[in-house]
């Protein structure tokens, strides 16, 4: 026998399920009034620096589906690289958002400002990027993956370095559609399916 | 950053890697909706940065009064919920088994009958007019949390042709980064259900599916009024960085 350790094993994940915006955004749910609002309606409040963009897309099945029933966060720094708390950083950037797919199209739509760099600890710069984290019925543990964005110079960032089969690196850049618009499908599994992150 | 250092997360170092083979399997055909929605290929793994180091923070000023009491955090004349009254408590911890403190956790369930209030949910069940199934509240600084509630039913959901939930309360936990975010579920301790549900089987390692099954508590159930669970929940830890060079601003 040896001593034990005195670290703890982290709590298993569960499925979020069908009925996640019940607990996470229930006026979206159609239960108004518990709260007085939605946590994390926007990352952004009026004034932030920055380009304004729309991110739009969908999450889609192995069979090609949309999602109608995913839940997603983003989380991101200011249009400087800062998050909300560290010194300097934007305080009309809380850098945290929540949104679904809509029930009937399966579509989601992410309003915010354009985030700058961040360091990166070996000392170099990740190139810009959403953090994004999806969960939904069948999803046993939830998703982590990155948006990164085709109008910004992404050819030393760390992370995308490190993706071995290079055409799946564009899985992971936003295409963009018109000035301030962009498109970004998450697809679960199957052709083009989304580099997801174990981080 | 002094905000960190004050939240308990002094070490600041990289989030512990998760060990996947503690958590269920994404891909599980006795679950069906798992078969599509499961990614094939390998995750990417990389150590954590700051964009999964820092996270959300959300003050207690965020909290109602009845937030995390939902016995009547819905009604409309003061009515409770029907349905067996329950304590719901625990603390909120990290693999260095610290406290996290003043963090969010959300919850959401069924009612007594095992009916969502959800437009997709038409069990024949009834809906509770007093009930609406979703609480929060933030942890104090020795990161309990507790939640007045009543104790879910179980339900049949479609899957294989008799597949019934356990009774189970789903909960979503914050920590201090956005790399510790979690989405789980509590299960009842002796209920026959658990050892059916194809869901609490997607954890593969028996000792991780006991740790979702809260044991009856009653030094915390409060006589003549309800009983209490108690439901613990761990979070990623940070690693200690003592002996490793830091760069400057890092």
């Amino acid at each position: 026998m040896v001593q034990s350790l005195d670290t703890l094993i982290e709590t298993p994940s569960q499925t979020a399920g069908p009925y996640v915006h019940i607990g996470c955004i229930p006026s979206f749910a159609g239960l108004p009034g518990v709260y007085p609002e939605d946590l994390g309606l926007s990352p952004i409040a009026p004034g932030a620096k920055g380009q304004v963009i729309t991110i739009t897309g969908a999450v889609i099945d192995g069979t090609g589906w949309a999602l109608r029933d995913a839940m997603m966060e983003s989380w991101q720094p200011d249009a400087a690289g800062l998050f909300a708390g560290q010194p300097g950083a934007d305080p009309a950037v809380g850098g945290f958002c929540r949104f679904a797919a809509d029930k009937d199209s399966g579509l989601f739509t992410l309003t915010t400002v354009k985030p700058g760099p961040v360091p990166h600890r070996s000392g170099g710069v990740q190139a810009p990027h959403i953090s994004l984290w999806v969960v939904a019925r069948g999803i046993n543990i939830g998703l982590s993956t990155r948006i990164y964005f085709e109008d910004e110079d992404n050819s030393t960032d760390p992370l995308l370095a490190r993706i071995e089969q290079r055409p799946r690196v564009e899985t992971l850049i936003a295409k963009k559609t018109a000035e301030g618009q962009y498109r970004f499908d998450i697809r679960l599994q199957g052709e083009g399916e989304t580099v997801f992150l174990d981080i | 950053m002094k905000d960190m250092i004050d939240n308990g997360d002094s070490d600041a170092g990289p989030l512990i890697p998760r060990q996947r083979h503690m958590h269920p399997v994404p891909y599980d055909p006795e679950y069906k909706t798992s078969v599509p929605r499961s990614p094939k290929w390998p995750l990417l793994s990389m150590e954590s940065t700051p964009s999964e180091e820092t996270g959300p923070r959300f003050g207690h000023s965020l909290l109602g009064p009845l937030d995390n009491n939902l016995i009547l955090n819905f009604s409309k004349d003061g009515s409770p919920a029907i349905g067996e009254r329950i304590l719901m408590h625990g603390r909120v911890l990290d693999e260095n088994a610290r406290p996290v403190p003043h963090t969010l956790v959300e919850i959401w369930q069924a009612n007594a009958g095992g009916r969502y209030r959800h437009v997709k949910d038409n069990y024949l069940a009834p809906l509770d007019p007093n009930f609406g199934g979703c609480g929060r509240t933030i942890t104090d600084a020795e990161g309990r949390y507790q939640f007045l509630t009543i104790r879910p039913g179980a339900y049949p959901w479609p899957n294989r042709a008799n597949d019934w939930r356990p009774m189970h309360i789903h909960i979503s936990v914050f920590g201090h980064s956005f790399g510790q975010r979690l989405i789980t579920q509590m299960y009842f301790e002796g209920d026959p259900l658990i050892d059916r549900c194809p869901i609490a089987a997607t954890i593969k390692d028996r000792s991780q599916l006991d740790r979702l099954v809260a044991p009856l508590d009653m030094a915390r159930a409060r006589p003549l009024d309800f009983l209490a669970y108690k439901f613990d929940i761990v979070l990623r830890g940070r690693r200690q960085t003592m002996f490793e060079n830091r760069l400057e601003g890092m």
